[in-house]
Formats: C-alpha cells, structure tokens, sequence
C-alpha cells in the first residue's frame, strides 16, 4: 500500500483546520478507507478533543520522533471507526522538538500500511507549517468567506507553490448563504475567482460543528448535518469521485423559505 | 423596506473589491508607494530617449490566473517637434 499525505493548513488561525482534518478523516474511514490523522500543532493539542479521543493518549508524536515509543504505540485508534488513527501533538513542547524531515520519514512509515494520512497544520507560516507542508502530495487549503482568511489563504497558496507543493486546493468554510443571498458575505464564486485555486469543497455554516466538538464526535458522522455532508462529499472527491458542489442556497432550511416570503420585498 | 429607497449596496462587493487590490499587491510584493516610485523613474528613464506625455502614463499589475505582469501603457508625445 502507497498512501496519500493530505496536509490541511490555512495561514489564519481558527477557520476551521483541526474540524476539517477531524472530519475528512471521519469521511475516509467511514467509506472503508484507512485514515490516519497527525496533529502538528506542537504545543496546542486539539485534534485529539475535536474526535472524542483525549482521555487515551499516552504517547505523541515528539515521542515517536525522539524515539521514546514506537510508531504504533502513539496511534489511537477511534473508538466508532477502526480504520481510523490519530498521532497526537505533543502538548508540553515546541515546534522545534520535530523538524521537517523528521515529518517525512513519519509519514513514509505511515504510507505503508494507510490510505490516507491527514496533517493538521498549526496556523502561521513558520516551522509548524513547514514541518506539515513537507511530507505532503496534496495540500488543502482552508479558509472563510472573509477578508483576513482570504487574504491569508492567498499567502499561504504562494508559498506552497514555491516549495513545490501545488498546486493546492481549497475548502471554503462557514458560508452562510442567507448573508451571500443579502449581499454581506462573499459567495464561494468570489473566492475562487480571488484565489484561483481548484476548489474541492465548500462547508455551509451550521451549528451541529459545535455540537459535535462539545460531544467529540465529527458532525461528518451525523447523516442529518448539512456541514457533516458536505465533509463526506469532499472525501468522496479525495477519493476521486465526481461528486457535484451542493446547491447552498436551495438548501436553507424551512423557516428561512418562510421567513424569506414573509419579508417585505425579500 | 430597502428596496423603496434603493438596494443598499452589500458590503461582500466591497469585500471583494478591496482584497483584489490588497492580493495583487501582497503577491507581486510590490507595495501602492512602490508602484509610484517605479512609474517615476521609468518616465525620467524613458524621457531621456523619447518625449512622453508624462500625466496620462499608466503601470499596473495585470493578473492571469495567479500570475501576474507587470503593464506599462507611455503614451509618447506626437507634436512632431521632438525629431
């Protein structure tokens, strides 16, 4: 087996990096597929409690890199999903305890026996995010429809570019298409045409995300979840399928459709 | 009630037009005072060979996709009194 390295990574902090590693994951291993997740936010640990898994770490990965473990010993494995794994990040060290071929040699391991190994990137610029980019054969980028991710993301698509990584694509989070619908809030067509990237996924605004980090499960476990399909479809198009974008707008819920023909002029 | 007075204009289209003028420059690292700086000097390079109509020159950063090139437009004086 050859696996895929996919790192997630966005330049902004707090788009939503660690939920979309968590769910792409979840999406891959709920196909059948083996996924493993590596948190390489040295110092700020949250995979691990974005998937339920923080009360089963004993090891992480700047033991694997220091030698102090074997490889396996710092894998969790999900308690719903057994092709699922996670190597989490180390919480009480820096980013300069693990360097950017330490992170090739990891994932060189991990490719044998996975299908895909998913890196959460720290946000930034600096060696977290080198660390992240250098193992990878596909980089996602994620950002929201807002000025400073946008910008952000525009940055960080250069700079993988110049390592040779590109070129990289994105995932569009958080829109809400009741304010794309007003005119307040740029429509994913106006990000793509700023960032001209191939986009591989656009993730609606839905509050189920928050539902499922404070329970720990991944929303793209939960069939009813807008957000939660539209994570399952960008696993589907990792795997290469054509899946079409889901139609946003049409997708606003019932009280919005009333709400929206009892406004005036609306 | 907006659309009586005329649909206030939303803020995404300004969104979208500030950032394309913040992108271009952030890619081409070439800041707003630079870009004046440099038509300056390509004029009094230019000015040294050839008479040009100084006020209507214009430098900009066309983009291609992520690429971008750097576009002069120096419009030359044609009072025939400069051979």
């Amino acid at each position: 087996m050859v696996g895929s390295v996919i790192t997630i990574t966005s330049g902004k902090g707090g788009v939503g990096k660690t939920t979309a590693t968590a769910n792409i994951a979840a999406a891959l291993a709920s196909t059948g597929k083996k996924a493993v997740c590596i948190d390489a936010d040295i110092g700020l640990r949250n995979l691990d409690v974005v998937l339920g898994l923080e009360n089963r770490i004993v090891y992480d990965l700047v033991d694997v890199v220091e030698g102090r473990c074997r490889l396996r010993q710092a894998m969790i494995r999900d308690k719903r999903l057994p092709e699922l794994y996670l190597i989490p990040a180390a919480q009480t060290r820096d980013k300069s305890a693990v360097s950017p071929s330490d992170m090739v040699k990891l994932a060189n391991e991990l490719r044998e026996e996975h299908d895909y190994i998913l890196i959460d990137s720290p946000a930034g610029i600096e060696r977290g995010f080198r660390n992240s980019i250098a193992p990878a054969d596909r980089v996602i980028i994620i950002t929201n429809p807002e000025v400073s991710a946008v910008r952000d993301a525009d940055r960080i698509i250069g700079l993988v570019e110049a390592e040779e990584k590109g070129p990289a694509q994105l995932i569009i989070n958080r829109l809400n298409a009741g304010m794309v619908e007003r005119g307040d809030m740029l429509a994913a067509e106006d990000v793509l045409e700023l960032l001209a990237i191939e986009l591989i996924g656009v993730v609606p605004e839905d509050e189920e995300v928050i539902v499922g980090t404070n329970r720990g499960t991944p929303v793209a476990l939960d069939s009813k979840s807008k957000a939660g399909q539209a994570f399952r479809n960008i696993g589907q198009r990792i795997q290469g399928e054509t899946v079409p974008f889901m139609d946003l707008g049409q997708e606003s819920g019932f009280f919005d459709r009333i709400s929206k023909l009892m406004r005036p002029g609306g | 009630m907006q659309n009586l007075f005329g649909r206030k204009r939303g803020s995404a289209s300004s969104a979208k037009d500030r950032l394309q003028m913040v992108l271009i420059h952030d890619r081409s690292n070439l800041p707003p005072g630079v870009m004046d700086a440099l038509r300056d000097e390509l004029i009094e390079v230019i000015s040294r060979h050839v008479k040009v109509r100084k006020s209507d020159v214009q430098i900009e950063i066309a983009q291609d996709g992520r690429k971008q090139r750097l576009v002069a437009d120096i419009p030359l004086e044609t009072d025939g009194q400069n051979r």
